[in-house]
């Protein structure tokens, strides 16, 4: 198992290309395949890192300064893992949600390339590598949003592409300088070759301009909630959850690993947490104020890479950098599950309803139970609240504030979390407003056994659980038990005959108006493997605070030992 | 490995596993649903019986797991947890059998009984917390699993008073997390231990103590409805009776006010509280909490609500007892905590029963009803006359106790607080025993059930103020009708208006017209309930059995059975 890195990111790209070669029914079975594998050589290098700490592979021999090396740490290991489970989740959701679409056939290649491509920059210790892929994900996310074929979606693709061109140039402009002013690319080493100097101002300047621009900080977030909220569900889930942590994760090895040991990074990095500042109450603020389900996860991601950002202004101490770092990692961790458990559900919830309208979402928590749950666990870690995974990032973020006495950025954080309430909980308290119909609600148990919720065991349920109506009130009373009519939203403002169920003898505007806002009884109920895949991301967010400990600790392996530099300390050579 | 110390785990346990079963179980399965809920019950008060048994021969019970570096879940067992644990038990045991009788047929039961189960997990193991960072999480976790029950109507009122409580909570909690990051910050893990482990901290920090102490006491602050955090309280009385009855007279308020006495007494140490001058406003706080709470209550003409504000008010008495400088008031404050449950939960399951037997829910209909429903209105006097402190009812020994307290610590101004809001209890309370026992009834009963128990259909008066949409109620609830008509979702068989009233919302199950054989519920009830219960037997005996507690707990309180006894020996701990 001595080429384990280089199989985890060979492993998807040869199946992305297999896959292109075969009929793309099989295109999940490979896509299975690369789960097994790639979780098999997960566990020896996981193995490597406990035994030995970091460590270097010299992809064909060559090794570093002529070759391209991979280097693998606690974090980079923490994200391929990140990686690997979202795709897991994201792929057994995609398997329901793509069945029989001809989307398909373009989907799995394209997922397997990303996750190749995502393998190799979370492995690369190559800054020029990191551009190829980071250029190989921005191509791949433009298609994979052009997927759902709406011309909304083709707009916010374009306009995807062009910020992450715009990005990818920036990023690619600055290595340029890293490389004339060093003569090398490798980040592990960058630090002892690079000497401070306007050069190395202007390249960190350009580099993260470019990865701002694409992990959407807030100004330059103009991109996203358009691009996330119009995609195909999977899609959006990976998008929110794995893309804007690629670009992040560079940033974070530029400003942690390389530059703080050449450059005074402590101006700069109060700087950064400003924007992130920004990005939370901003994106928050914007979150509230959508009326379409994926629009607000959408910017709720723009709240939350803030918090990623935040980070920069709270690592300034060296003793802090650790603490600080785990924080963050975590948090990133957390936030992808939480993240792409609220797309997955809001797929699910278009799907079922036709629609992603807030104002609608009435009875929901009833027809859909296990997916508002979802959206209520998922929402508990972005809101930060225990036992959740986004507790533990929040409070690893806050005790570094506290404790270098940034009240302001205690603050910040616990505003954040307020308004993050605020928002996840417009979602539930839209979901559980009542709808019309309980009858119908498929519940846990129900949905395991489908036969009773589909539309046409629906009568008999209603049967069985009520008397007639008409014989009970006394009321004026059409005797219309079908449920198929009785829940109908009535396309005019007549009354339905279905209201007359209720034996209130003239249905009250209101209930008409409700009528017509209520979940549609005749719709299928959602797939099983829809529901689960997003209740089991969702499920692994709310409790991954409680299996914090380890993960922690493996984000310490590897952590830079020294803070950005102060003025006065000294410079590590 | 000592198989004991997994008894806390257990405990929670014990209630979180009929949880997550209920939830998987369809919403017809009744017996089943019964089943794990009496299973859970049951299973909770026998683990409660060791765990007193384990305590009581002087083991050491507590339970680690790592959480982060640094910090340890940590769950034990000392004297006062073992109070507030075993009240939780006891409390939600009767209440469990009251709302199985309660929520027979209404919607989304099975949703309603996960929540309940995991909000009693939950408040056990805010009882059991043996750090500070345990108490956060249990207590966070407590606002997330009692917001479904407070919507659990889904009408816009309760949706409305379910955001309230969530603006409250999540701020009182966000204040409190900043609170714990920061002592934690200054001092590393925080045990709880009795007499408190702060005083050793050099006088340099005593500012930032005192301000982490207001935080952390506003942070509980909002639970146990302290004047000005208290708002969301009588708004979530929109909840089913069985809610409102153990989460926001117990469990909830109490989980506030549990903090708070941890927080001065085995974090900081009530020597070292008096020490920073911190205990001085906390009482004035609860002294102000107490008169206002008691003031608001006066003037509530909805039952529910007139008791809610008598919880604002009551809670504080534990908030007092925590913040007198003194054995005796420390007694009385800590003995307040278990009476004060036993005395409201009896007080909220009669209000309960009268709403769902008679459709009474505001003070000014309660004419009569000592003659139609006897014991549930002797459970109620017992409970109203407990709050007043009229002995040997439990609450005369709590403000006895916190009356000495207040001498013995030189603040005989606390006395007059206590007399005054004594004569305020009295003046709300009073006039409802005096309506329920010898007012004469002149109107029919806004509703009630054609044949009480088991019931077949009911039938309204077509003049009764339920069929005419209920206008007098939905006002006085401050509630607005809600949009839909709910009952046509539930089985008309037999038929529970109390969905609608409680939310304030037009009762229309069904509807007497004119000529219909309804049994006219009026003034000549007799002829159909005195040959069985006043109510179904799941509903009348919770509050008999709570109303008998009260009772033996202030009569019995010397001995060494009681709640009395048992505050003493904390107290002992701490001085």
């Amino acid at each position: 198992m001595n080429h384990a890195p280089v199989l985890v990111v060979l492993l998807p790209l040869l199946a992305a290309l297999t896959s292109l070669l075969l009929p793309y029914r099989l295109a999940p079975w490979l896509f299975s395949g690369c789960l097994a594998g790639v979780g098999g050589l997960l566990i020896p290098l996981y193995q490597r890192l406990i035994a030995t700490g970091v460590f270097r592979y010299r992809i064909g021999g060559w090794g570093w300064p002529l070759g391209i090396d991979f280097y693998l740490d606690g974090t980079g290991f923490i994200m391929l893992a990140m990686t690997w489970a979202l795709l897991a989740g994201i792929g057994w959701y995609s398997l329901a949600y793509f069945r029989g679409r001809p989307a398909a056939a373009h989907f799995w290649p394209l997922l397997l390339l990303v996750w190749a491509a995502l393998d190799n920059l979370f492995l690369t210790a190559d800054v020029f590598n990191m551009y190829v892929t980071l250029e190989l994900l921005g191509l791949l996310s433009v298609a994979l949003i052009a997927l759902a074929g709406t011309s909304d979606a083709f707009s916010a693709a374009l306009r995807y592409l062009l910020a992450a061109l715009g990005g990818s140039m920036c990023y690619l402009l600055g290595v340029a300088m890293i490389y004339s002013a060093s003569g090398t690319l490798d980040w592990v080493f960058l630090r002892t070759v690079l000497t401070e100097g306007p050069r190395a101002a202007m390249a960190l300047a350009l580099v993260t301009a470019g990865l701002m621009l694409k992990s959407a900080i807030f100004p330059l977030h103009f991109w996203l909630p358009r691009a996330h909220a119009n995609a195909p569900a999977p899609v959006s889930a990976l998008l929110s959850s794995l893309m804007v942590k690629a670009s992040f994760y560079i940033a974070l090895r530029m400003w942690l690993w390389i530059f703080p040991g050449v450059l005074h990074t402590h101006v700069a990095g109060p700087l950064l947490g400003l924007l992130g500042a920004g990005a939370i109450l901003y994106g928050s603020l914007l979150a509230l104020r959508q009326d379409r389900l994926k629009l607000l996860i959408a910017y709720s991601t723009v709240a939350q890479l803030g918090y990623l950002f935040v980070f920069f202004a709270l690592s300034m101490h060296p003793e802090d950098v650790t603490p600080a770092l785990q924080a963050v990692v975590f948090f990133a961790l957390s936030h992808a599950f939480a993240k792409a458990a609220l797309f997955m559900g809001a797929g699910v919830v278009q799907r079922t309803l036709g629609h992603d309208s807030l104002d609608r979402l009435a009875g929901c928590a009833q027809r859909l139970p296990q997916i508002v749950f979802s959206f209520g666990v998922a929402g508990v870690s972005l809101i930060g609240l225990p036992p959740s995974g986004g507790f533990v990032g929040k409070y690893l973020l806050i005790d570094t504030a506290i404790r270098e006495r940034q009240w302001f950025w205690a603050g910040v954080l616990a505003v954040g979390g307020l308004l993050a309430g605020a928002y996840v909980f417009k979602i539930l308290a839209r979901a559980m407003a009542d709808g019309l119909s309980p009858t119908f609600a498929p519940h846990l148990a129900s949905i395991t056994a489908p036969s009773h919720v589909l539309p046409d065991g629906a009568p008999k349920a209603a049967g069985d659980t009520f008397p007639a109506p008409a014989t009970v009130a006394t009321g004026p009373t059409a005797p219309t038990e079908g449920p198929t009519t009785s829940f109908t939203p009535p396309t005019t403002s007549a009354p339905d005959p279905g209201i007359s169920r209720h034996p209130t003898p003239a249905p009250p505007a209101a209930a008409i108006s409700a009528a017509m806002t209520a979940v549609p009884a005749e719709a299928a109920p959602p797939d099983r493997g829809l529901v689960w895949s997003t209740w089991t991301l969702a499920m692994t967010a709310f409790l991954l605070g409680l299996l914090a400990l380890h993960p922690l600790q493996m984000i310490a392996i590897g952590a830079p030992e020294t803070g950005p530099r102060l003025p006065g300390s000294e410079i590590l050579k | 490995m000592n198989w004991y110390k997994w008894l806390p785990v257990l405990m929670i346990a014990s209630s979180a596993g009929p949880a997550i079963a209920i939830f998987f179980l369809a919403e017809e399965s009744h017996g089943w649903r019964t089943l794990w809920n009496m299973l859970g019950a049951v299973l909770k008060i026998v683990l409660m019986g060791v765990l007193f048994y384990e305590v009581h021969l002087g083991r050491e019970i507590a339970f680690h797991v790592p959480l982060m570096p640094g910090l340890t879940f940590k769950l034990h067992a000392d004297s006062l947890s073992l109070l507030f644990a075993g009240l939780s038990t006891v409390l939600w045991f009767l209440t469990t059998i009251y709302a199985i009788g309660y929520l027979e047929h209404s919607p989304h039961r099975s949703r309603f009984f996960g929540f309940f189960s995991l909000c009693v997990s939950t408040t056990i193991g805010i009882a059991m917390a043996g750090n500070l960072i345990t108490l956060l999480i249990f207590y966070e976790f407590l606002s997330l699993t009692t917001w479904p029950l407070v919507v659990h109507r889904g009408n816009p009122t309760s949706i409305a008073a379910g955001n309230r409580y969530l603006v409250y909570t999540l701020g009182g909690g966000a204040l409190l997390l900043l609170g714990v990051v920061w002592l934690q910050t200054l001092v590393g893990e925080i045990d709880f231990v009795a007499r408190g482990g702060l005083s050793a901290l050099e006088a340099g920090t005593h500012n930032d103590l005192r301000l982490i102490f207001t935080m952390l006491v506003l942070g509980f602050g909002v639970k146990a409805a302290l004047v000005p955090l208290h708002g969301w309280l009588p708004g979530a009385m929109v909840a089913p009776a069985p809610v409102s009855a153990l989460l926001h007279a117990v469990a909830v308020v109490k989980a506030g006010a549990f903090g708070i006495v941890r927080v001065v007494y085995d974090i900081f140490g009530i020597e070292f509280c008096e020490r920073l001058g911190v205990l001085e406003p906390l009482a004035g706080l609860a002294a102000l909490t107490i008169l206002f709470g008691s003031w608001r209550a006066l003037t509530q003409d909805d039952l529910k609500r007139r008791l809610a504000y008598s919880t604002v008010s009551q809670v504080s008495y534990i908030v007092l007892g925590a913040a007198v400088f003194g054995p005796k008031a420390t007694i009385g404050g800590i003995v307040h905590l278990v009476h004060q449950g036993l005395m409201k939960i009896t007080l909220f399951f009669c209000a309960g029963n009268f709403a769902e037997e008679l459709g009474l829910h505001r003070v000014s209909e309660l004419d009569g009803v000592g003659r139609r429903m006897p014991w549930t209105m002797a459970a109620f006097t017992v409970g109203a006359l407990g709050m007043i402190g009229v002995p040997p009812v439990a609450g005369f020994v709590s403000k006895w106790y916190l009356g000495w307290g207040a001498l013995e610590a030189g603040m005989p101004w606390v006395i007059a607080v206590l007399a005054l809001s004594s004569l305020l209890n009295a003046g709300y309370f009073l006039p409802i025993l005096y309506a329920g026992w010898f007012a004469e009834r002149t109107s029919p009963w806004p509703a009630t059930h054609g044949a009480p128990f088991p019931g077949t259909s009911i039938h309204f008066p077509p003049d009764s103020p339920a069929n005419m949409g209920g206008p007098s109620a939905t006002e006085t609830c401050a509630n607005p009708p809600a949009k839909l008509p709910r009952e046509p979702l539930m089985p008309p068989t037999r038929g529970k208006h109390r969905a609608s009233h409680e939310a304030g919302a037009p009762t229309a199950i069904v509807f007497g017209s004119e000529g219909s054989p309804s049994v006219p519920g009026g003034l000549s009830p007799a002829s159909t309930s005195t040959a069985a219960w006043e109510i179904s037997p799941l509903l009348l005996a919770p509050p008999l059995v709570t109303a008998g507690l009260s009772l033996l707990a202030g009569i019995f309180a010397g001995s060494s059975f009681s709640p009395l006894y048992w505050a003493r020996f904390i107290m002992m701990g701490e001085y």
